[in-house]
């Protein structure tokens, strides 16, 4: 059953339907359901908050270290150097979101053309 | 300061100012690279063979980056049904908390549980985000109205983004098309630092952005889910430990 199964318009949709928004939204209302039973300054949240920062940063450590499409031509150290460059930036600036930004793709861009 | 619950309930005008006071949040700095990171999304469509309209219900259907990643990488690698939803079933896991996080904030005396189990669909990183950061300046019987508009216009703008750039992703130069792909770590990285409500949260991300990559060496499918449970816990035990020795 995959994407190409059945060669109707609506095939792909119910696809998308069932394997991502079928497996997305549950974890969501699950949440609420979790919450409703939860006041805001609960010391549980802590837990809960460093966990979904957790998650969240091993998605970012997998960007990083293995990306799809072009930029899987270049090195993990390039994408990992040119990430902490910019991070460092935006940490010395006082939390200037745009300069990081500006700094890691500098690093980034010279680094590709440089073939690293 | 009065207690909230002898206020009148909030009347439609002020609704619809707080509603548009979100909506206007979707224009801002995290707004604009999340923008980006769709740019990115749209391109790695366009070659998993994704038609645009698909890409664009992809974007609704879903709404967290992760799991449309996840899904493109699954129908690129030919997996069928099955195989794809329990890749994004697991990579979505990390929503749950971040929805038990947000919905303590979102909720008044007086909202609807119905209205939250509409709002939980727009929770992903972006609006998860501005919100933790600007929902205590909003009353607390308008929290919903502003995280509402808040949500559907960044999903909105998204949608027309992914729309606008599966049309002329082919004509990117390779270098901008490589470089696109850092925008959505970079974004991720400084926006979840400055999230962060207590020292546990800091150390969280340290813990994630290591364990992250070396589960996936070790334990691919369980990386996500792994990273977060021993990095969460681990950042949760040394808060205690702190708090202890005070």
């Amino acid at each position: 059953m995959t994407l190409g199964w059945i060669d109707e318009w609506w095939w792909p949709y119910a696809f998308i339907l069932l394997a991502g928004f079928a497996t997305t939204y549950p974890w969501r209302a699950l949440g609420v359901y979790l919450g409703g039973r939860i006041r805001d300054d609960a010391e549980i949240l802590v837990l809960v908050r460093a966990v979904a920062t957790a998650l969240v940063a091993a998605v970012i450590g997998n960007l990083v270290c293995f990306p799809s499409g072009p930029a899987a031509g270049t090195t993990a150290a390039l994408r990992v150097a040119a990430a902490v460059a910019g991070f460092a930036v935006y940490f010395i600036r006082g939390r200037a979101v745009l300069p990081g930004i500006v700094v890691a793709e500098a690093v980034f861009v010279v680094g590709f053309y440089l073939g690293l | 300061m009065p207690d909230e619950a002898v206020l009148p309930p909030p009347d439609f005008a002020e609704r619809g100012h707080w509603f548009l006071t979100g909506a206007g949040k979707a224009i801002s700095i995290p707004g604009l690279i999340l923008f980006t990171a769709h740019i990115g999304f749209a391109g790695l469509a366009r070659e998993a063979g994704m038609t645009m309209g698909q890409a664009v219900f992809m974007v609704l259907a879903i709404w967290a980056l992760p799991g449309m990643v996840v899904l493109l990488g699954a129908v690129m690698s030919g997996a069928g049904l099955v195989a794809a939803a329990f890749a994004v079933a697991l990579s979505s896991v990390r929503l749950t908390p971040m929805v038990v996080a947000l919905v303590p904030e979102l909720r008044g005396p007086r909202t609807n549980r119905l209205t939250l189990y509409l709002l939980a669909h727009f929770i992903a990183v972006t609006s998860w985000v501005i919100a933790l950061q600007t929902v205590r300046d909003v009353p607390r019987d308008l929290r919903t109205s502003y995280y509402f508009g808040l949500g559907s216009s960044l999903v909105l703008v998204n949608m027309v983004v992914v729309w606008l750039f599966y049309l002329v992703a082919e004509d990117l130069p390779p270098v901008v098309a490589a470089g696109l792909f850092l925008l959505t770590p970079m974004y991720f990285l400084t926006s979840l630092w400055g999230a962060a409500r207590e020292q546990a949260g800091h150390m969280a991300m340290v813990f994630g952005l290591v364990l992250g990559p070396l589960l996936h060496v070790f334990v691919p499918g369980l990386d996500l889910l792994g990273a977060g449970l021993i990095g969460g816990g681990l950042a949760y035990g040394a808060h205690l430990y702190q708090d202890r020795r005070k």
